[in-house]
């Protein structure tokens, strides 16, 4: 590949250097602090965008630069994007810059609050563009640590408590991760996802970590089970990833940071830090570990199954407009799983294109679950600047008085249920398509939770939208003409998805088939 | 026809002896201060006689005694003004009575 | 129609520009929205009738199709399609037909409403959706028509989203079909998986023309594949079509604006799930026979039946104009479910069109009631409209007689070839229905002599006739509520199916007139010889019935029931499922971060503060007590030093000596 552009760590700097500016600009010139984020933000969006323009699907890994960098551990400094990650890397870069503009009015922390944003999105655009486990592990936890403070800091009434969990929840899982990955280097000697990847797929892995284990009980007189202690690195590997998805039952921390977190933080938490978790599926968990996901399929796929209907139960309950949404998130990653899941289910090439479908949809839900919890959050967050409640009950009747904001809520909330026309339905029906013909039961059981998103995402728009106002809000404005901005981007993108999502699937589609052919 | 060495010995043992009885037993720090004066002499005087008669060709004795000297007045000089300034702050010159250093 | 069928998007694709740009309009612009939505709509339906006429010339099942590719995944990909048969060109011209007299009559009714525009934004979307859904040769495409038609259901039905009770509604109508189309879409991935396609016709490798290889084929519960689907298919088609157990939606729908009703709740949208059972036709009969049907038209058959009746008892003993017109659709859709399910494939469409016109009539006549009583619906406040509102009276009484099946008016000849041939396949649920259809003619003769007769008991307003734009729609629709009849036998031709010579005609014909004359006397009987003189007087059938009558008004408490069972089952599910959140995984959670706390404060205590900091404070400890003691030897006195020094001088001297 000819040497052009280094696309990714331009638009993976962009916003580190940006941050640095902020860091370096005067205490008094807020303003310009904001126009400096943004601007990076922007600047980064713009070579994304450029660079989704010269993506090849076929062409495996694209805009790759390779630098050796520790040549004791053999760690490269590895990048490039496939099909799985370009999506991904698009929506941080979209979705990024949207948060910070729903941001626009902040007064305390000025230069903190933006300085912490473009270090999150710089640890973002890393995860989804690094290949060697090394920095990729960095950027992951880069990601932990700005959200821990945007939360902190900026959070609502129990911001501490929330902070913590998320916090120390997600660090605890990346610590098995981070140990499983050690003894994967120490049998293999490599950290590269690619190379582990090759070497998962000809079946050289499992010889080296027999070598491995044979080595280290040969040396310490241990008796270690080659097979329990692959599960065991699978375990480590998986949970780290399950808890930022969130999968059932490792859930509970997402309720509370996104009802906590800001606005910004809610959105980029929900749209980008949770698919770093379906995406290290994607490309850790499938890729290496194929054989064991065969092997605990059944309990995963129950798992799945779990995220959607009783994250779809459990955001019935909930009387919290902000807490409803973030369920609607453990439910919506729950189908997402289902797909994913799908795709290990059965082996051979018999249900190719099935399990293509279905993983497909697990890609394009990232996307769509991305743009409308987004959009979701930020609409909780118009809201919550006007009344300074959060209570389902307090609202009511608000179209009469917001009818801009009951219309852009109106279509977010249809698009998150799955609408036909607008995003989501395209990537549910994927997933159902695909999964149905590999596991009908699970599949089945799952259209519970398609009803009962419906009823809970409606319930939520009554009890907000619709019914007598509440006299108490009769002076509310309705969405002012940044605030219409923001939504009006994301709403662009759930029409188009809706309407034509084969930009997407065509990017995704090589690498799926190529993820979907290792089973 | 000379006075033999010991004797000039037994006069400095006495000197110090001397010296070292009041340096001991004097509470006037005065009369501490003039025998350990005669504690030096004693020292002086020996230096005096060895060099005399046993390294009669050198210079090393003098020298060794006109510096004790110097060094002894230097010192009795310093030790009045402290005992002065001691005075000042005492109002009394009694070496018992000077015990801020215990410990 | 090879060239017809690629223009077959136009058709719905009118009203979608017409509703996406309405939805840009502002809030004046009334006359310019109205216009925009009317001129789509005529538009769309001239190529309707281009469409129609296309097919006119081809007696035989003939149809043609145009398929594109919407994306690719995997290896394969993903179509979509239009087609243009007998059965499409027919729906298409009824929606876009009816709909555009709705529209003007909405023009009226709507008035005087502040959301003028964003009504017709949503009638627009809601076009354009079931046109779609008419002309798609693609079971997905269909089901996406399927759920918008759905959504602007939802969203029309709560085009009052103040009244709690409208916004109740919209969310009931929504979650109830919603319910159905679980079973729907499980419909869609079985035959996609099963059929490899979800083209209904794709030159013999379509869904539908597989179906006989499907009906060979192993489903679920013993049933062929064939049957599955189709089962799962109708459980989508009742709760669109308001068919018993998921029929509560409809009547609440009526909380919304009446050209609404008339257009979604009884022409179009709820008949789409007949529409939708009579494109799958193949999958349902599929394996089956005359003698030996299969499961799902059998399910079909006494479904239909089953509502058919129920719906009507209901209907009895309603007081609200609209609910009853409401109840009356439910068992017409029963109707024409059970001319499907008895194999009947053109009765149950002839009847579906024929009920669209002198249904949309009723309804819209109601809505030219409801205005022309200042927004009364409640018919026992009401009395003596005829000689208020006379166009108005003769068109309902046109609409009243075709649904009571009286001849020669539409409803008749539909509601006879539905009874005919039911009357084949089964004796009860002929039996049944002919009962229905005697509940039918009763409640509506109920209606008309409760709003139409007597004298105004209304209050002070006194009623008046509606405007132009009101009652023109109902004179038009009136003309094929009494016409349209007369072409049953054409449009058998015209479907291109040829079933065979049925026999009981005279007898069903006989009895299916008796009945509806009986209904018709026994309602002169208890209401039109003494009119109603006070609103408060109770109904002469609550006098009769008793406790049965309060069944009924309450619609045989299903809503109750629901709302005891799985409502509540649900609610206490999801309160389940935060609490176990809250209490048990957190708690476990809670219970480890307490147990590491716990730990980390044993090894504080234990081995920081006790070994590690304790066994340096000893030390420091040590030194400090020694330090002290030695300290006493200085004592300050320098004359102690010196005798010190002397003995130690001393005894070095004695050492030495001793040596």
């Amino acid at each position: 590949m000819k040497p052009g552009l280094p696309y990714l760590s331009l638009i993976t700097f962009l916003p580190l250097a940006g941050s640095l500016v902020v860091l370096l600009l005067p205490k008094t010139q807020e303003r310009a602090m904001k126009v400096a984020a943004l601007g990076a933000s922007v600047a980064s969006l713009l070579l994304t965008f450029c660079a989704w323009t010269r993506f090849v699907p076929s062409a495996g890994m694209m805009f790759v630069e390779r630098h050796s960098w520790i040549t004791a551990l053999h760690v490269d400094y590895y990048v490039g994007v496939d099909g799985l990650s370009i999506a991904m890397v698009f929506l941080t870069a979209l979705v990024t810059p949207l948060a910070m503009l729903a941001h626009w009015k902040l007064k305390d922390n000025v230069k903190l609050f933006f300085f912490l944003f473009l270090l999150l999105q710089t640890g973002m655009f890393g995860v989804f563009t690094a290949l060697n486990f090394f920095h990729w592990f960095i950027y992951w936890e880069l990601g932990l640590i700005p959200m821990f403070f945007l939360i902190k800091i900026w959070g609502h009434e129990n911001r501490t408590y929330a902070s913590f969990k998320f916090f120390i929840y997600t660090l605890a899982g990346s610590i098995g991760m981070l140990v499983a990955f050690g003894f994967l280097w120490m049998a293999t000697g490599t950290f590269d996802f690619v190379e582990l990847r090759s070497l998962a797929a000809n079946g050289d892995l499992a010889k080296k970590i027999a070598v491995f284990v044979g080595d280290v009980n040969g040396r310490f007189g241990w008796h270690w089970n080659v097979t329990t202690f692959t599960s065991v690195l699978f375990w480590a590997t998986l949970v780290g990833f399950a808890i930022k998805v969130p999968i059932w039952p490792f859930h509970t921390w997402l309720p509370d940071a996104h009802t906590q977190a800001p606005t910004g933080g809610s959105m980029v938490l929900a749209a980008i830090l949770l698919k770093m978790g379906v995406y290290g599926f994607l490309r850790v968990v499938l890729p290496i570990f194929p054989s064991q996901v065969a092997a605990h399929v059944d309990i995963l796929l129950l798992l799945a199954l779990a995220s959607i209907v009783l994250g779809a139960f459990a955001a019935l309950a909930q009387t919290d407009f902000k807490r409803l949404v973030a369920y609607s998130s453990v439910n919506h990653m729950g189908y997402a799983m289902l797909g994913i899941f799908a795709t290990a289910a059965t082996a051979g090439p018999e249900m190719l294109n099935e399990k293509a479908a279905a993983l497909n949809g697990a890609v394009l839900q990232m996307f769509n679950h991305g743009i409308s919890s987004a959009a979701l959050f930020f609409m909780v967050g118009v809201i919550y600047d006007r009344t300074h409640t959060r209570a389902l009950a307090e609202y009511g009747g608000l179209r009469k008085i917001m009818p801009i904001y009951a219309g852009v809520l109106g279509i977010t909330m249809f698009s998150s249920l799955g609408l036909p026309g607008l995003n989501g339905f395209v990537g549910e029906f994927l997933i159902f398509k695909g999964a149905f013909p590999v596991v009908t039961t699970v599949t089945v059981v799952a259209t519970i939770g398609l009803v009962v998103t419906a009823v809970f995402l409606l319930q939520m728009m009554q009890k907000v939208c619709f019914g007598p106002l509440n006299e108490k809000w009769q002076w509310l404005p309705d969405m002012t003409a940044c605030e219409l901005f923001i939504g009006a981007v994301l709403m662009l993108f759930m029409f188009l998805i809706g309407i034509y999502p084969a930009p997407l699937l065509d990017a995704a589609n090589d690498a799926v088939l190529a993820l979907v052919r290792l089973f | 026809m000379s006075v033999p060495l010991g004797y000039y010995l037994m006069l400095g043992g006495v000197l110090f002896c001397i010296g070292l009885c009041g340096a001991l037993t004097r509470k006037n720090a005065i009369a501490v201060l003039m025998s350990i004066e005669i504690m030096f002499n004693a020292a002086i005087l020996n230096f005096v006689v060895f060099w005399y008669y046993l390294h009669n060709g050198a210079l090393t004795g003098q020298m060794f005694a006109l510096f004790a000297i110097a060094v002894a007045a230097a010192e009795s000089a310093v030790g009045l003004a402290l005992v002065i300034s001691v005075y000042r702050h005492y109002r009394s010159v009694d070496v018992d009575e000077m015990k801020a250093l215990k410990g | 129609m090879n060239e017809l069928v690629k223009q077959q998007w136009l058709i719905p694709f009118l009203p979608l520009v017409a509703a996406a740009v309405q939805s840009l309009l502002p809030r004046k612009a009334r006359k310019l929205s109205a216009g925009i939505c009317l001129t789509a709509m005529g538009a769309s339906c001239v190529l309707a009738l281009r469409a129609f006429v296309g097919t006119l010339g081809h007696h035989e099942a003939e149809r043609a199709v145009w398929n594109f590719v919407w994306f690719d995944y995997g290896t394969t990909r993903l179509q979509l399609g239009f087609i243009l048969d007998p059965m499409t060109a027919a729906m298409a011209l009824m929606v876009t037909f009816v709909g555009f007299w709705i529209f003007v009559n909405a023009t009226g009714y709507m008035s005087d409403d502040e959301n003028f525009t964003r009504f017709f934004c949503f009638l627009s979307l809601f076009a354009a959706a079931m046109l779609g859904l008419v002309v798609a040769n693609n079971l997905l495409m269909l089901f996406m028509c399927w759920e918008l038609v759905g959504l602007c259901s939802y969203l029309l039905i709560g085009f009052w989203y103040f009244k709690p009770s409208a916004a109740t509604a919209m969310k009931k109508a929504f979650i109830t079909t919603r319910i159905g189309d679980v079973g729907f879409f499980l419909g869609i991935l079985m035959l996609s998986w099963q059929a490899g396609t979800l083209n209904l016709y794709d030159g013999g490798n379509g869904a539908l023309e597989q179906a006989g290889k499907l009906a060979g084929l192993h489903g679920w519960f013993g049933w062929s594949m064939a049957t599955t689907i189709a089962v799962l298919l109708f459980i989508g088609a009742m709760g669109k079509s308001a068919q018993f157990p998921l029929h509560v939606w409809l009547p609440d729908a009526m909380e919304g604006p009446t050209p609404v009703s008339a257009l979604i709740h009884a022409a179009t949208m709820v008949a789409a799930g007949v529409f939708m059972v009579g494109r799958m036709f193949a999958l349902f009969t599929a394996g089956g026979s005359a003698e030996h049907p299969t499961f799902a038209m059998d399910m079909v058959l006494w479904v239909g039946c089953f509502t058919a009746l129920f719906s009507a008892t209901i209907a009895v003993g309603q007081f609200d104009i609209k609910r009853a017109l409401a109840y009356s659709t439910c068992s017409q859709l029963g109707f024409m479910m059970m001319a499907l399910g008895a194999g009947g494939l053109v009765p149950g469409q002839f009847h579906l069109l024929t009920h669209a016109f002198f249904k949309a009539l009723l309804f819209l006549g109601s809505g030219c009631v409801i205005i022309g009583t200042h927004h009364e619906q409640d018919m026992r406040k009401m009395g003596g409209l005829r000689k208020y509102m006379p166009i108005t009276f003769w068109c309902y009484l046109i609409g009243m007689l075709a649904l009571a099946g009286v001849p020669p008016f539409a409803g008749f000849f539909s509601k006879d070839e539905v009874l005919l041939v039911t009357f084949q396949r089964s004796k009860v649920a002929w039996g049944l229905a002919t009962f229905a259809a005697f509940l039918t003619a009763f409640y509506m003769t109920r209606q008309m002599f409760m709003v139409f007769a007597g004298k105004w008991r209304g209050g002070h307003h006194e009623p008046h006739e509606v405007r132009w734009n009101m009652w023109l729609p109902i004179a038009v629709l009136s003309v094929f509520a009494i016409g349209l009849g007369f072409f049953g036998g054409k449009y058998e031709h015209y479907l291109g199916v040829h079933e065979e010579e049925l026999h009981g005609k005279s007898l069903v014909m006989g009895l299916s007139v008796a009945v509806g004359a009986a209904g018709i006397l026994l309602g002169w009987l208890m209401y039109g010889r003494k009119t109603m003189a006070h609103a408060e007087e109770p109904d002469p059938l609550e006098v009769k019935l008793g406790a049965l009558f309060t069944c009924l008004n309450r619609k045989w408490y299903v809503d109750e029931f629901y709302d005891a069972t799985i409502i509540r089952a649900t609610m206490l599910l999801g309160e389940f499922w935060r609490v176990f959140d809250n209490r048990v995984i957190d708690g476990i959670l809670h219970g480890i971060a307490w147990t590491a706390w716990g730990v980390s404060q044993v090894v504080r205590w234990v081995g920081d503060e006790f070994v590690i900091n304790g066994g340096f404070d000893a030390g420091c400890e040590g030194v400090r007590l020694t330090g002290r003691e030695f300290a006493k030897l200085q004592t300050g006195r320098i004359q102690g030093y010196l005798r010190i020094l002397c003995l130690g001088a001393v005894i070095l001297l004695v050492i030495w000596y001793l040596k």
